[in-house]
């Protein structure tokens, strides 16, 4: 910034707008991001409503009913299809909110990790106890 | 800064890039919305219900964990979702669980281009209310009969 010369430097005036503001907001970048929320959200739509009807309509089921009902091929592929996603919309998620508000910027970068690998490992122990019951 | 006289003061408080203060017209903040109008309050209920939906995700994982671990480990993870307290975040999880996906259905109808207009943003932010209430409400009707 040239506030002691009253004159914008001579290659800001030569930047586009759109070249001068990218990269300056919150995240620095994001349409990728953007776009795998709103895939993930319509994935997790049909996945979401089945695991819950499932779940709601099958209550206090013993050990052996519920290993039988995880360990069914389609239910343990949709269930696989179900952990992926929901931790990778969670993370992503989770990233916004604290993109938003925490400070200062190690703060924020520390804690956008440690979602990401708390989520990366919640996912794993997920996948794993489905892969030990089906397979 | 010194007490402010006049809200709108709050929307003139800038800083320049080195920190110094500086009097210049802002971008409307907080401070500017009636927090209890129903488009403000709707979208911060769906970022609010997305984290707890994430608490909702992580007994997932316990309870797949424990199914996986063994009849003892199972027995646990079912005796605590049947405790009072265990009720309690399953129904808590269970009403935001609909309300982030009801909602998340109006965002997704936004990014299409489609509601934008003020008299379908309400008519569809009710819809959303109406329809985490009924869906809660139905589910727990199946998990008691299923009990």
């Amino acid at each position: 910034m040239s506030h002691s010369t009253g004159e914008a430097p001579r290659q800001a005036q030569l930047r586009t707008p759109l070249g001068r503001v990218r990269g300056a907001g919150a995240a620095k970048s994001g349409v990728h991001h953007w776009w795998g929320q709103r895939v993930t959200s319509i994935a997790l739509l049909p996945l979401t409503i089945w695991f819950i009807a499932a779940l709601a309509s099958s209550a206090g089921m013993t050990h052996a009913e519920a290993t039988a009902w995880i360990g069914h091929p389609l239910h343990a592929v949709l269930l696989l299809a179900l952990i992926g996603l929901t931790f990778h919309h969670i993370a992503a998620g989770l990233q916004v909110v604290i993109e938003d508000y925490a400070k200062p910027e190690a703060v924020k970068i520390a804690a956008v990790l440690a979602v990401k690998f708390a989520c990366g490992l919640l996912a794993l122990t997920a996948a794993l106890a489905v892969l030990r019951i089906a397979v | 800064m010194s007490t402010r006289q006049d809200s709108r003061e709050a929307t003139m408080v800038g800083r320049r890039s080195d920190g110094t203060p500086v009097r210049r017209p802002l971008s409307p903040h907080l401070q500017v919305y009636d927090m209890l109008q129903m488009t403000s309050a709707i979208s911060i209920a769906h970022r609010l219900t997305g984290i707890a939906w994430s608490v909702g995700a992580v007994v997932m994982v316990w309870w797949l964990a424990a199914a996986a671990s063994g009849p003892a480990a199972f027995a646990t993870v079912q005796w605590f979702l049947g405790s009072l307290i265990g009720i309690l975040v399953l129904m808590g999880v269970t009403a935001a669980a609909w309300f982030h996906t009801l909602a998340g259905i109006r965002h997704l109808l936004w990014d299409a281009g489609w509601g934008f207009d003020i008299p379908t943003t309400y008519m569809t932010g009710r819809a959303v209310l109406a329809g985490t209430a009924v869906l809660t409400a139905l589910t727990w009707l199946a998990l008691l009969i299923s009990w």
